[in-house]
Formats: C-alpha cells, structure tokens, sequence
C-alpha cells in the first residue's frame, strides 16, 4: 500500500525524523484556516500518489492565509496523471541550502534490504541512477542487524555528504531505517532530504510503502486507503481477492497463477473476438466452497460490463465434484440473480462426478468446457455475441 | 532420483495440531508420507491420533529431530508466529523446511531468510506461500494433492499452487521425479534456479518445466541460468500478461512495478536463451510431450 505524502510525513514525525508542520485541507477554506495556524509563508501541496506534482501545477507557495485560500481553490480538482486532487497538504516553507536524497527498501532481487543515497537530490530517482549513477551510492543492509550508526554514517559517506554533515544526516537515516521498520515498510524514501539555511536537515517530502501482509500488528483501520471501485469494495467486504479490470468476460478460479493464467488465455481467445478481454481477477482459494463460489458469482455478476462469465477450478484438494456442488448451491442462492451465461470448466479430482453434478443440475445458462483453452474461447464467444 | 524429498524423508509438522496441520497431516500421512511427528510447544508430550497413527507432539523443533531423526519440517504456523517457527527449524539445522504459511510479513521472511544465511545456509526453505514439494510415489511435504500424479521424468518448479496441480495433472500419465512449489511472495527460501541445479543434478529427471508468474526477476535470472548450466530440455509458462501495473494479483509478490517484472520480459528473457514459452498452460504441457516423445 502506498502511502500519500501526508501520512508519510505523519510517519516520520511518530518516529522522530525532522520534518515541518504540515496539515490536510480539503477545501479552500480548510487551507486557509492551515496556512493561519501555521504562520509565514506555507506551500500548497496536491496529495496524489503518482510524481511531477510540481510540474503539473500541483505544489504552490503562499505567503498569506488569503493566497493559500487561492491556491488550494487553483489545485483542488486538478487532473495529474489520472489523479484528480481531492485533498491538500499545507506545509511550513523552509528556506532550502541544499537538497539530497535516501532510501531504503526491500531488494527482492537479493533477498536483502537496499539503501540509496546521494549528495544530489531534487531530481527523479531514476534519472540520476541513469545520469549520474556513481552519485548514488547503494549500501545493502541485512535484515537482521540492520542499520547502526557505524552503517548510517558508512551510507552518508558513500553518499558522498560532506565531512562536516556525516554525524547530523546518519541520525536522520538511522530514524528513517526505524520507521521502515517498525512501520513494516517495503519502501521508505525521502527526495528531498533537505539542508535548511540554518543548518538543520528535514524530511521535505516523503514516499512510504507498507506491507499490508502486516496490517494485523499495527493499528491502520483508520488510515486513509485509496478509494476503491464500487465492486472491489463489496468483494473486499465479502473477503474475496477481487481486481476489477476493464472488459466483459468476469472471471473466477481458484488459486492467483490460474486465475492469472485464466485471464491470459481469455484474453488471448478474446483476440478472434471482436477484442473482448477479462473484466476481472476473483480468486476464490484453493477450498472453493459453495458460499465463496456465491459471493463471488454475486460480485462478478453485478458488474454491468460483464457479458459472460467463465469459471476455472483445478480441484485438487477440494475435489471436483464438490466444487460442482457449490456451483450449484450458488447459482440456487443466486436465482434470477444469475442472468448471464456460465462457462465451467473443472479439471482435477474427481471430474466426471463434478461434470455429472453440472449436467444433471441441467441450468439454462451454464454451459460446460472441457480444456481451459475451450472454456475461455466460448465464454470470449458468449461475450461477443 | 527425486530432489530434496524421497522416502528415506522423515517429516515432523510444525503446527500440526492447529486446523490446517490437522487436515493436511492427515493427507500427507494418507498419500504415504512418512510423518513421524509435530512441534506445538504448548502441547507438548502429547499424543495426536491421526489416520490410525499415534503422532508424538514436540515442544520443539530440536527436540523432534533428536527424538525422530526427522529431516524435513513442514510449517503451517500462522502469519504471526511463522517466523519464529522458521527461525526454531534454522536453529535446530533441520535439512529441509517447507514453509506452506500465507500472508507472513515481508520484513520476516527476509529476516528469517538473512538468518538462514548468516547461520550458514544449513537449511533448505522453501516457499513461504507454497504448496510445499511432492516427490510421486516418494513422499509429499506439504498441500498437494497426492494422487494428482505419478512418477516420471519431468522435474517441475512454480511460483504457484494451483498452476502447478493444472500442470501436473495435464501431465500425469509421464510423471514427475518432483515438483517443487517455490511460493509466490518477494522473498522466498528456494529460488526457480535451486530447483534447476538440483534436477540438472538428478539423473532420473529428463526435461523440466518452469512457470513463472509477473513480479521480480526470478523468471530472467533462471533464463541466464538455464542459458550457462542447464543441458536439459525446458519448457516455461509465465502468467500474468494482463495484469495492469500496480495492482497485486492474489500473491504478494504478483506486482507490475514500471517496467519491471512483466510477463512479456520473462517471455523473452527464455526465448532468448532457447526455452520454449507455452501460451496457454496446456500449450506448455504439449511442449513437454513433444520434448518426453522425442527423448
């Protein structure tokens, strides 16, 4: 999950890391009731997760209440990059001498954690890993001694930080390294890492990714998550492992790589088909139960888009024909609900019984498909006919 | 020969006696693994009867092994104290651990795995998020069916579950030495290239398949691998070509991330080095008849 600038900067203050006053504001009046409290000159920052806010128009300084009032008014409501800004940062000017940059993140390429740093900051990341890739320096770090301050002071000067700042900036980092990990955080980068005029160093502006695999030991309930479509809200209440996609042919199966695969080869069927592509990822688990099965029809069925469905189970642990069985018992929930054409495809254990279940069942609108290929042609068929 | 699992393999379970243990010691037993034990401190010196046979409970994993002789460790604890339970099976130096666990924090599995290879690397890991390792005819640590498929002479690694049973089952009436599930979080013990070096090694497998899903580099990494090591036929499946960027597709380590980890970059990255790319799970699997007819 990634994390807005606002609740990054949150972060890094629970944990000690220098950073400036900064408050949300939703409207121009919450911005300027901000930029009161805070005093001085503020900057009006767009609280969007994708980078070139400051390009696109999105990061203003103020140096009135009234001014702040009328930049929030000029970037509430801007469209960057398909992120239309809803909600504001105002935060504490800062006259800057220099900017740098630090990270630290899981490297899954080696199995380690991976710490960046560079005397030169400001700039994307990426350009200067391209344009000056000995600036940056990358220290790995192990997960179980982790960073001390002999490593922050050795990543500082790897950096390339000056003599006189090693001692101040590895403080800093050695804060950031506690918010990545007592935040189980996958990503903790800070561009820029400022030197003020008065010589302290601040966390200007913050990107933070948390593993949600770790939500359960840390208390996120209340955290602010991206706002999610309408059906992936009530799959997610339902507790199903549901990502709309665009397209008309819903999808479920059982375990991520087949269900994957599943929408690779519908997409891949939908091709001779007029184009049609998977309007869906639904993994319901490897029990596949009646009541998931339900659950997830139900979701997937509610999708307008959707103009026929194609369901994929492997049964192996879960055999066939129980599988067959909660088809059934989830299209008689379902009933009238159950409007648009079925595909079943069951392979694995106990198959023939699970077919016989199916034809017996004898449902007008589920057809069955031998191979996985011959099911996702049909349904790609079903769905643009 | 079968890979890092035969039936000399001795198997205690971590967790057995929570529900999932329960049922998947009873499979294993019932697919003829020989299970001779579990590990639950808070129930310890207890007995647990399973398919009529009387199953001792450890209070550890150190304890189980100098009790059993047990060398492998199959662990179904839940999210929240899985890396305890992985790091008691790297102290005890138990030969092999088959982490099933899904959903365990990352910044776990890398400090369990960086303890691993601080203590030395004295313990194969695999997964976790898995559905462990199946030797047919041999032993099965872990959650795959047992009766999917026989023996034979394909070797198989997958970073997921139920693509691995599709594969297995579409490929039954060969058979597989071993299949290997390597679990489908970032960090993982036994990568795609462990299992390639070990059935290069093993002179009962003949050709292998690999399938990959999107995120990391795994996929490419095994491509330059198999490109140097491997003289045996491979065939790969890669899942996840339309997965949009950004967004996880069920596992935690299924993610698009810029340009990185595509499935059309694993593609090219074996295609480059020779290995055929089946476009559909059964494409792949008439890829390998062709290889096993042409033997």
């Amino acid at each position: 999950m990634d994390l807005f600038e606002y609740q990054a900067r949150d972060l890094f203050e629970k944990h000690g890391v220098p950073v400036l006053q900064g408050r949300i504001a939703d409207t121009p009046e919450e911005a300027e009731a901000a930029a009161t409290a805070i005093g001085g000159t503020v900057v009006v920052k767009a609280q969007v997760k994708t980078g070139g806010r400051g390009k696109a128009g999105g990061v203003k300084v103020a140096h009135s209440p009234a001014e702040a009032r009328q930049k929030a008014e000029e970037i509430l409501g801007l469209d960057i990059k398909g992120h239309v800004v809803q909600r504001l940062m105002i935060a504490e000017g800062a006259k800057i001498a220099q900017e740098f940059y630090f990270s630290v993140l899981l490297d899954r390429s080696n199995r380690t954690f991976l710490s960046l740093c560079s005397v030169e900051g400001g700039m994307e990341i990426e350009q200067l890993a391209v344009e000056r890739p000995d600036a940056l320096a990358k220290i790995p770090v192990s997960a179980v001694t982790g960073i001390d301050k002999a490593l922050a002071m050795e990543i500082a000067k790897a950096g390339r930080f000056p003599e006189e700042l090693i001692d101040s900036v590895s403080d800093v980092i050695l804060k950031l390294y506690d918010v990545f990990v007592k935040e189980d955080a996958t990503l903790v980068e800070v561009n820029p890492l400022v030197l003020t005029e008065d010589g302290q160093i601040l966390a200007l502006d913050g990107k933070i990714t948390l593993d949600e695999n770790a939500d359960f030991r840390h208390e996120r309930d209340d955290m602010e998550r991206d706002a999610l479509d309408p059906l992936e809200a009530k799959a997610k209440a339902m507790d199903l492992n549901y990502v709309k996609l665009d397209g008309e042919v819903g999808i479920i199966g059982n375990g991520a790589g087949l269900v994957m695969s599943t929408l690779d080869v519908v997409a891949y069927a939908g091709e001779a088909n007029g184009g049609v592509k998977p309007a869906n990822f639904l993994d319901i688990g490897g029990g596949a139960s009646a009541e998931v099965m339900a659950a997830g029809l139900d979701v997937i069925l509610n999708d307008p888009q959707v103009k026929s469905v194609f369901v994929n189970v492997f049964g192996g642990i879960t055999a066939c024909d129980a599988v067959a069985n909660g088809i059934v018992g989830a299209l008689n929930t379902l009933g009238a609900r159950a409007s648009k054409p079925l595909v079943v495809r069951l392979d694995g254990n106990n198959v023939e019984e699970g077919r016989t279940i199916l034809k017996e069942f004898n449902h007008p609108l589920v057809a069955l498909a031998d191979t996985m290929d011959g099911g996702a042609n049909t349904a790609a068929e079903l769905a643009n006919g | 020969m079968a890979i890092f699992l035969n039936s000399d393999s001795k198997i205690i379970v971590q967790g057995m006696t929570g529900a999932e243990g329960m049922k998947h010691t009873q499979r294993m037993l019932a697919g003829g693994s020989n299970i001779v034990g579990g590990v639950n401190p808070r129930k310890a010196g207890e007995t647990v009867e399973v398919e009529g046979k009387s199953l001792p409970v450890f209070g550890s994993v150190a304890e189980a092994m100098s009790a059993t002789g047990a060398n492998v460790s199959v662990i179904f604890v839940p999210p929240a104290f899985a890396k305890q339970a992985i790091v008691e099976a790297i102290d005890a130096e138990i030969p092999l651990a088959v982490a099933i666990t899904e959903g365990i924090p990352v910044h776990d599995s890398a400090s369990a795995w960086a303890y691993n290879v601080e203590k030395g690397l004295k313990t194969r890991l695999i997964g976790p998020n898995c559905p462990g390792i199946i030797s047919p005819g041999e032993s099965n640590a872990g959650i795959t069916p047992w009766n999917i498929t026989g023996k034979g002479p394909i070797g198989l690694v997958s970073k997921s579950g139920t693509l691995t049973y599709q594969m297995m089952f579409e490929l039954r009436d060969i058979g597989f030495t071993t299949g290997i599930g390597i679990g489908g979080d970032p960090v993982i013990g036994t990568t795609h290239i462990d299992a390639l070096e070990a059935f290069e090694n093993d002179p009962e497998t003949k050709a292998i398949v690999l399938i990959g899903e999107i995120g990391g580099d795994s996929e490419e990494k095994a491509a330059e691998y198999i490109s140097k090591h491997v003289t045996k036929p491979v065939v790969a499946y890669v899942a996840g070509f339309t997965a949009p960027e950004g967004k996880t597709m069920g596992h935690a380590g299924a993610i698009v991330s810029g340009s990185a980890g595509t499935a059309q970059g694993k593609k090219e990255a074996f295609e480059a080095v020779g290995v055929k790319v089946g476009k559909t799970p059964s494409e792949t699997a008439t890829l390998m008849r062709d290889i096993i007819a042409n033997l």
